[in-house]
Order: structure tokens, then C-alpha cells, then sequence
């Protein structure tokens, strides 16, 4: 089946938003080139789920579309037009399946070395739409705060290597009930300016106590979730026929329901607790991994104004020697490389929210968790360079701009 | 920040950012500045003599945690040993699929292979084990490869008519599995792949059977599995098992590939990091165990690359080390040094080379014709 083709009943299966949404705009996607319309296709059947802002998104994006003469629109897709797709992916049922349909369209692109040009033309159409379509600043400037190194004792090498060359290094902070004084500060933030989804305390480990204004995961509390889903991932391996190919696909389909999951009160936040372990590598394993793509999904896709992402030790990854042991012990902590996964981290915080819009004005700061060592970011802080200042956390916080 | 980003991105300044690093610290010289005849050796009665090791330094490693300043403490054995006697190739492009079986293949065939990355098939194009034992007549047992994983049981040779006699496949961890010391629940250390953690492919075709560590590695069962107690990851299984072939069989032609790097795609920066620091150190071992080995001493070329990069930390589409998933020039622009027998040793090349150029430039010195090679002979090997 062609784009062309497409009629308003062919969205029967879509849940009822992203139905209606579709159905309004059949006219628009009928235009568009197969090798574009499924991911805008991914994002309206999942449209009832996504966060407040992921929708606005979508919408702008259909109405700019529609707003274009043929001309225009033509031009905006054109690289897409290009790419030639494969009959079996022509033949696909990319309506009802476009995850799967872009995972195929994926592996096509690398195997008939079409992926330059696919990555040009996306390039291209995202340039053409951000030209027409007006970005707001954020009500408030963003906010981004790592704590790194729970556990770590003493720590003799260089910390925020990346972070440094974009603000203040401090080294004689005042740690004394740091995150409390930090969670409170966003706390304030989020019931100053209460937007769903737009304040977020993310911890690797039990979250502490919190003002419920901040939306919060923690890797504890969804431990339930995690281990029921590496279960369940394992009967399916064991299956025969089941490839990597076929588990992505079964992973993609999981409900909050297939994994225990209440979804009844807040379906939105539900289904992106599930993604976190279906969509990401390592999440499922590592404490360190979980926070850093729940931090990177949540200023992503919510386009998160405050995000507090604690890290907190991970388990160790075992020698060789120790598996062969035979020992079935619970394998201990790694504090200090945790402490260097976080570190690095706190870097893709900070380099994911300088992606958002008002990201000239954004601030963050990242905190070595009970030590004396931070960095500070923001638009009025000196890059690159060290201060002795005695400041305790709050007034960090206050002096980047947050 | 988006001129940064530009310059990060480029394939040039990859490189350039390379070549000036290893001036400055390893004092060598810009290939383009040398003249003079080739320093290698030619005539039937060298190439019978020559020996050719290949070590993949994989799977993935960026030049910011390599020979970029910040990453050069994550390499002192390449830096400071190999490095001054290797000629060093600073822009190495792979233009292929960015998945370690595919793109490994793609290296020995000197084709960009589209096969399915997770599926156990052989290569579509004939390899350089089976160019070279075809048209040098070389023995089954002159050409090996030393893999880290089931998915690469196949890369010894092709299903090509006419061709098809290629390598024989260790997979140090299969041999692992088959010796299962103490019985042991092995099941977490032989998952095969690190981007899909949890799927293994099934074994088929010719691979190294267990009764065979006595018969070529002269390793009985209980000594293979307690050696294995003592090392700490399956790259480090798979240098003694090199090691222990190359004094038993003495290959002229062995392929090892690395793995352990690719621990990256668990998201933990520090396992990335300790990754390729042990490969650091098992390059050095390996380049230690030719000199140590009369039969490879004085006669013996060695090529160190990787596979690929991995995504730059800017590029939206990815999440920064832990994957290759994104195309972009950090991922797709590497690097290759080759030491040992017949190359200058001190010199920087930076004129761009493709991965698939390495199979030509085997057949060159080898004196074997790679005829379905889309790659070219790199010049300065010649």
C-alpha cells in the first residue's frame, strides 16, 4: 500500500485520540513519501500516551504541513521522496505497525547504503519545519541538577572534565544537607510553576522524602517492573524462532498491563516507565545506565524545565574468573565506577538539555553528593574557570541562575 | 557550541585532531613528507616467510577515549610502545553497516557486506583467509581466526564457488562453554553480544571442536578451564588462546578479534573505559608474544584497528559512547597502525584509507589476489 491510498477508516486501530488526529489530517499524510509518514505515524498511534508537550509537537508539525501549497510541500520531503524502499517494506502493514516498519526501514537503509542520504533528508525536512514553526521559550529558565558518587568515600581523580570548560569549578563547597536543600529549591520551582510533567526527580536507588509537585522515578520503586520484565524477556528467548529482531518487536507491544503495571491513574506516565526498560540497553542491569536514559528520555520527549537526577552505586560487573568460580553470590556495589559512569552522565545532562529550546539561558549545576566538589553552568557564569567560594548548595544553586 | 559540534563531526578534523596528537606526544612524521623507496621486502622466498596478524580493537572505541589528549591515559601501550615502530593511518573511514559482525566481515572480505548482522551466515563475498590459501596454497592450518563470540563461527570463509576453503574459527568461549569448568551456570559470561544481550545463535557449520584443544593446542580440558580461572574477561581468553596457537601451529596468517570494549552498549561509561584499557595491554601482550616466538620475530606484520567508532557525544540521534547507531563520523572514522616486518615505523599517514582497503593491502604483501575486494591497496604499505 501506497501513502496515496490512505482513507480515514484505515485508523480504525488506533486508540482514540491519535484516531481523531489522524483522521483530520488523512488529507496531509496521503502526500507525504513512504519513507517519512511512518514516524510521524509512530508518534499518532501512540499520541494518547505521549507527554503534553510531544503532541503539541506532533499537531504543530501537521498543521504546518497542511498550511504548505504543493509546491512547498514537495520541496520540505523531497530527500525522503528519494529513498528507495524495498517491495517488502512497500507491502508491510506500516499503518497498524510503524515501530516495526521503521526498525525494518532501518536495517534496509544501512544494507543499500541509503543512511547518509535518509539522515540528509531528515536533516533538511527538520530544518524546513523549524523555519515555519514558531518555538517558545520555556515559562521558566531550565534547570538541570546531577548528584553524583553516593557512596564514594574519597576520590583523588579529576571530576566533570567536560562540565568544567563550560562553567565554574567549585572545590570548597559546603556539602551540608545538600540534597535536601536541593530538592527543596525544585520543589519550590515546580509548585511556583505547575506544568505536568515538567519537574522531575529522578534517583538510581530509593528516592528520598520529595514534595509530590516533582514527578519521580526511582530504579527501586520500579523494581517490580524490572525484574518482572527480565522474566519475561528470558521465557521469550527460550522460545524457538525468537531472534533479535522478533524480541525488539514483542518488546515494542508490552503493555503496563503485561507487566503488572496500574496504568489506571496516569497512562502517560505508565507507558513511559515501561519504555524505559524496553526501548534502552543496560537500563535493566545498571542503576547508573537506568538514571542517565531516564534523564536523556525525560528532557527528550517532556522537555523537562527541572530535572534532579541522583545517581547511586550500581552493582559491580563480575571478572570472568569470578563467573567461572561458581560463585552465586549477589554481586556487591561499585561505588567508584559508578562515580565515573555518573560523571560522564552529568555530561549528557547537560549536553541533552542544551538541545531544548531557551537553552541559552538554561543552568545547571552538578555535585560531587556529600564532598566539597561542584560545577556550575549558566548564562552569566564564568566558563572555565575555579572558585574557592564557600557557597552550601542553595546558594550554588542561586548564583547559576536556578 | 555549533562550530565545536562541526569540528568534533568532520572526518577531517577527526583525523587532523589524531596526526597532531601523535606528532606532539610520539614525536613521528607525516608520511606525505617521506620519499623513497618501499620498505617492504619482496620476492617469493620473503612472502613465504611472512607472517600477518590482524587484531581488530574492538568493537567500537572514539578517538576522545583514545588518541584524543583526554583519552591518551586509556592507551599507554599503543602510545608509548607501538606507536613509535608503527607506520599510523589517522583516517581510516568504514562506509559500511556499523554492526560487529557485518562490518568484520566487511574488513576480511575488503567488501561492504549487508548481511544480517545477529544471524550466524557466512560472509557474501570471499575472504582474505580463503584469497590467500587458494592462490598462495597454504594449508588449512596457515590461516586462523580467534573470535569472541557464536556469531562469528562463519567468518572463516564464504559460501563462494571456487573459493570457500578459508579459516579455521576458534571461538574461545564456545570452548569455554564445551569444557564447563566445574559445571558452572555460564550462561551470563557466554552471552554473545553485547547489543543483544541475550540472544545467542546457534552453532552450525565448522567450528573448532573441543577434542581439538589437544590435538592443536596441546591443552588438555582441565588446564584450559583452569587457565580460564585465572583471566578476567573473554578478550583476555582470546590472547592465550592466539598465543597459545601461534606456538603450536604457528599460522602465517591468524585474525583475532576483540570484544570486550563493546560492554559500552550497557550504558556504563567506566566498563567502557576499562575496556580498552585491557585491550590496550593485550595489543602490547600480543606484539610482546611475536617477538618472543622464533617462528614470528623479524618476520611478521601486525595491523591493530577498529571495527568502527561509536556515536559522538552531540549527535541527537544517539546516546553519545554507548552505541553505534547513528551514521556519523565519529562512528564511521577510525584509525590503523601497522608495525613490524617491512614497515617504517615512526610515520603518520593521513591521507583517508577505507576499511575494506586492509584486504588489498594484505594481498599486496602476501602476494595473493583479492579479486572481489572493492577496496584498493593502501599505497604507503606497498
Amino acid at each position: 500500500m501506497q501513502p496515496r491510498d490512505l482513507t480515514a477508516g484505515n485508523f480504525a486501530a488506533y486508540p482514540l485520540q491519535g484516531r481523531s488526529l489522524a483522521v483530520a489530517h488523512v488529507e496531509t499524510l496521503r502526500q507525504l513519501p513512504l519513507a517519512l509518514l511512518p514516524s510521524l505515524l509512530r508518534e499518532i498511534i501512540q499520541y494518547d500516551y505521549l507527554f503534553p508537550v510531544e503532541r503539541s509537537t506532533i499537531e504543530k508539525q501537521l498543521y504546518a504541513l497542511a498550511a504548505m501549497n504543493q509546491g512547498q510541500l514537495s520541496e520540505c520531503v523531497h530527500g525522503f521522496a528519494q529513498i528507495s524502499l524495498s517491495h517488502d517494506l512497500e507491502d508491510f502493514d506500516w499503518i497498524n505497525h510503524p515501530a516495526q516498519f521503521l526498525e525494518q526501514q532501518s536495517a534496509w537503509l544501512w544494507s543499500s547504503h541509503q543512511l547518509d542520504a535518509f539522515r540528509t533528508a531528515a536533516n533538511d525536512y527538520s530544518a524546513r519545519l523549524d523555519a515555519v514553526i514558531r518555538v517558545e521559550a520555556p515559562p521558566l529558565r531550565r534547570l538541570g541538577i546531577a548528584v553524583i558518587g553516593q557512596g564514594v568515600a574519597s576520590w583523588d581523580q579529576p571530576l566533570f572534565r567536560n562540565l568544567r570548560a563550560q562553567g565554574t569549578w567549585f572545590q570548597s563547597i559546603r556539602s551540608g544537607n545538600g540534597l535536601r536543600l536541593l530538592l527543596d529549591a525544585t520543589a519550590r520551582r515546580a509548585r511556583a510553576h505547575p506544568v505536568p510533567y515538567a519537574h522531575w526527580y529522578i534517583d538510581g536507588d530509593a528516592a528520598a522524602d520529595h514534595d509530590p509537585a516533582l514527578t519521580s522515578i526511582s530504579f527501586s520503586a520500579l523494581e517490580p517492573l524490572r525484574t518482572g520484565l527480565l522474566t519475561k524477556m528470558q521465557k521469550e528467548i527460550e522460545r524457538p524462532g525468537m531472534g533479535p529482531e522478533q524480541l525488539r518487536t514483542w518488546l515494542a507491544r508490552l503493555t503496563p498491563a503485561e507487566l503488572g503495571i496500574d496504568g489506571s491513574t496516569d497512562p502517560v506516565l505508565a507507558r513511559f516507565q515501561v519504555s524505559l526498560f524496553t526501548e534502552a540497553s543496560g537500563t535493566q542491569i545498571f542503576s547508573t545506565t537506568f538514571a542517565q536514559w531516564t534523564t536523556r528520555e525525560v528532557l527528550r520527549r517532556a522537555q523537562a524545565l527541572t530535572v534532579i537526577a541522583r545517581f547511586a552505586p550500581r552493582q559491580r560487573q563480575r571478572p570472568m574468573n569470578e563467573l567461572l568460580s561458581g560463585d552465586t553470590a549477589t554481586p556487591e556495589l561499585d561505588p567508584a565506577g559508578s562515580l565515573i559512569d555518573a560523571d560522564m552522565a552529568a555530561w549528557y545532562h547537560w549536553v541533552n538539555q542544551q538541545r531544548l529550546p531557551g537553552y541559552e539561558q538554561s543552568a545547571f549545576i552538578a555535585w560531587f553528593e556529600d564532598h566539597n566538589q561542584a560545577v556550575a553552568i549558566g548564562p552569566t557564569i564564568p566558563r572555565g574557570v575555579e572558585s574557592d567560594s564557600s557557597l552550601d548548595l542553595a546558594q550554588l544553586l542561586a548564583f547559576a541562575g536556578g | 557550541m555549533n562550530r565545536l559540534i562541526q569540528s568534533l563531526q568532520t572526518p577531517f578534523g577527526l583525523s587532523l585532531s589524531r596526526r597532531e596528537f601523535l606528532r606532539d606526544v610520539a614525536g613521528l612524521t607525516l608520511g606525505s613528507t617521506l620519499m623513497g623507496a618501499s620498505p617492504f621486502l619482496r620476492g617469493e622466498a620473503v612472502r613465504k616467510k611472512r607472517k600477518v596478524i590482524v587484531i581488530t580493537f574492538g568493537g567500537g572505541a572514539r578517538d576522545q577515549e583514545t588518541f584524543a589528549p583526554e583519552g591518551q591515559e586509556n592507551i599507554p601501550h599503543l602510545l608509548h610502545e607501538l606507536i613509535p615502530q608503527s607506520s599510523f593511518f589517522s583516517h581510516v573511514t568504514n562506509r559500511g553497516i556499523l554492526g560487529h559482525y557485518v562490518a568484520t566481515a566487511s574488513l576480511a572480505t575488503g567488501v561492504y557486506e549487508t548481511l544480517n548482522n545477529f544471524a550466524a551466515v557466512p560472509p557474501q563475498h570471499p575472504t582474505v583467509f580463503e584469497y590467500f590459501r587458494r592462490d598462495l596454497k597454504r594449508p588449512a592450518n596457515d590461516a586462523w581466526v580467534v573470535a569472541p563470540s557464536n556469531g562469528f563461527n562463519r567468518i572463516g570463509e564464504s559460501d563462494c564457488r571456487s573459493y570457500g576453503a578459508g579459516a579455521l574459527v576458534i571461538l574461545p568461549k564456545h570452548l569455554l562453554a564445551a569444557a564447563r569448568p566445574g559445571g558452572v551456570n555460564l550462561d551470563h559470561l557466554l552471552r554473545d553480544n553485547y547489543e543483544n544481550p541475550l540472544y545467542t545463535p546457534q552453532l552450525g557449520g565448522g567450528e573448532f571442536e573441543l577434542q581439538q584443544l589437544d590435538r592443536i593446542l596441546r591443552l588438555s580440558v582441565e588446564d584450559f578451564a583452569a587457565h580460564a580461572r585465572t583471566l578476567s574477561s573473554p578478550d583476555e581468553l582470546s590472547v592465550y588462546i592466539a598465543i597459545r596457537l601461534m606456538q603450536q601451529e604457528a599460522p602465517s596468517l591468524l585474525w583475532i578479534t576483540m570484544h570486550d570494549i563493546d560492554v559500552a552498549h550497557s550504558g556504563a561509561y567506566s566498563l567502557y573505559i576499562e575496556g580498552i584499557r585491557r585491550t590496550d595491554r593485550l595489543c602490547a601482550e600480543m606484539w610482546r608474544a611475536v617477538q618472543d616466538n622464533p617462528e614470528y620475530a623479524g618476520n611478521t606484520t601486525m595491523f591493530i584497528l577498529p571495527d568502527f567508532g561509536r556515536d559522538a557525544d552531540y549527535d541527537t540521534g544517539g546516546n553519545g559512547f554507548q552505541h553505534h547507531r547513528t551514521g556519523d563520523a565519529a562512528s564511521r572514522t577510525t584509525w590503523m597502525m601497522a608495525l613490524g616486518a617491512g614497515v617504517r615505523p615512526g610515520v603518520i599517514y593521513d591521507d583517508p584509507v577505507q576499511s575494506i582497503d586492509l584486504v588489498p593491502s594484505l594481498g599486496a604483501i602476501l602476494g595473493f589476489s583479492p579479486a572481489q575486494s572493492e577496496g584498493k591497496p593502501v599505497r604507503e604499505l606497498l
